[in-house]
């Protein structure tokens, strides 16, 4: 018998359920003073954080047609230099005025949600290749039995988009543009279909 | 390497067929809300090793005392008062310190505290339902609560959830984000449950299922559920390839 790997296998997921905002944003749902305020909520940027201010909102959108109003949201993203806010960043230091995350409940009512944040820079992938700039979103609810990431891109980077290598893996070009939210004003607008013709491209990561 | 140096390498691809897959139908509400293509799969880039991180300040002295954080001065939550501890390591056995964990459920009738909720279950005006802490530097976390009741769901007709409290967990790395649902040992109502059947093997279900812990328990106060969480875990870099002129 050779050693064993002694590896152990990761928890499996279960859903977050309906109720995943009594734990991740109870203020929103008038559970008060257990939390001063609710993790991740607010802007990503402090005043003195570098970059463009921008708005990025949308809706997840079920099989139906139907937006979800029990959805939670993570973003992770780069600074306007293209560093990330985390220890395991070693390519320099991020600005100390931006965090790189926040979450968002959608709306109990319309199912929207909204991030105000700033335009990431660059980041390369593990080969060196620059990325085209991104943003990374985790998205839970009951009925999603396993977090569902994707990222999302920028409908006016299409020089940097077009030499991006992971959107360069995706087969079917015609699913690209699930991933681009395109520019009015500040604001991106990127909805999320869990499924049918317009399913956005999920990463397996 | 300690604990404490940032660890740099790629997780290990998840183990797919041992997570619940998205579409199963025996839990309705996924049968909307589940992608039917094929994910792409990636190789880690920085955008999933890194991630962010929380600082023990956030944490206020009762978020980890789900009996006490909402329940006015000197009243308490009604309820089977318990202690669950346990470590959130990586697939490797490593702990991971920094974690943040945070925890959700309902009272000890199985009534959420939540606008969307319909149970006839009476809410505990002592009980909100949340907590949070953060690892220490072997990966431990401790919590005090009541145990959850069970609830009734709109899912068949007669189905029921079994007692269980909601985990949210950060890790190091984005790519670790994990939410999952502990539920107490001895329970009938885990085999019967169309969300834990999500999941494709028995064994992995007994992964979720924590066992009373009687060394741990707190004689004449509280009785301890021992809730050990795995996370991937990561390559050493070592041996990464870098690139060019690196």
């Amino acid at each position: 018998m050779p050693q064993a790997l002694n590896l152990m296998k990761e928890s499996p997921s279960q859903t977050a359920g309906p109720y995943v905002h009594i734990g991740c944003t109870p203020n929103l749902m008038g559970i008060g003073g257990i939390y001063d305020t609710d993790l991740g909520s607010g802007p990503l940027y402090g005043e003195k954080a570098k970059g463009e201010r921008i708005t990025v909102a949308g809706k997840i959108i079920d099989g139906s047609g139907t937006p979800l109003k029990d959805a939670l949201i993570e973003i992770w993203q780069a600074d306007a230099a293209g560093l990330y806010n985390s220890p395991s960043e070693t390519r320099g230091s991020a600005d100390p005025a931006f965090s790189g995350w926040a979450r968002c409940a959608t709306d109990l009512e319309t199912g929207q949600y909204t991030f105000r944040t700033i335009k990431p820079g660059r980041v390369p992938f593990p080969d060196g290749r620059p990325q085209a700039p991104h943003i990374t979103f985790w998205i839970v609810a009951r009925g999603i039995n396993i977090g569902l990431h994707t990222r999302l891109y920028f409908g006016d980077e299409e020089a940097a988009n077009a030499e991006d290598p992971v959107l360069a893996r995706i087969e079917h070009k015609v699913r690209v543009p699930t991933l681009i939210a395109h520019r009015d004003g500040d604001t991106y607008t990127f909805d999320v279909h869990l499924q049918g013709e317009h399913e956005t491209v999920f990463f397996d990561i | 390497m300690d604990n404490k140096s940032p660890e740099t390498g790629a997780f290990f691809p998840r183990d797919r067929a041992w997570q619940p897959p998205a579409y199963t139908p025996p839990y309705k509400t996924s049968v909307l809300r589940s992608p039917q293509k094929a994910l792409l799969s990636l190789n880690n880039t920085l955008s999933e090793i890194t991630g962010p991180v929380f600082g023990h300040d956030l944490i206020g002295e009762l978020d980890n005392d789900l009996i006490h954080n909402f329940a006015k001065a000197g009243e308490s939550a009604i309820g089977e008062r318990i202690i669950v501890h346990g470590r959130v390591l990586d697939e490797r056995g490593k702990g991971v310190s920094g974690a943040l964990v945070e925890v959700w459920q309902a009272n000890a009738g199985g009534r959420y505290r939540h606008k969307n909720e319909s149970y006839l279950a009476p809410l505990d005006p002592n009980f909100g339902g949340c907590g949070r802490v953060i690892t220490d530097d072997d990966g431990a976390y401790r919590f005090r609560t009541i145990k959850p009741g069970p609830y009734p769901w709109p899912n068949g007709v007669n189905d029921w959830r079994p007692s269980h409290i909601h985990f949210s967990i950060f890790g190091h790395g984005f790519a670790q984000r994990l939410i999952t649902q502990m539920y107490f040992e001895g329970d009938p109502l885990i085999w019967k449950c169309p969300i834990v059947g999500t999941i494709p093997e028995k064994s992995a279900i007994e992964q979720l299922i924590a066992p009373l812990d009687l060394a741990n328990t707190i004689p004449m106060d509280a009785r301890a559920y021992k809730f050990d969480i795995v996370l991937r875990g990561r390559r050493s870099t070592l041996f990464e390839n870098r690139m060019e002129g690196n």
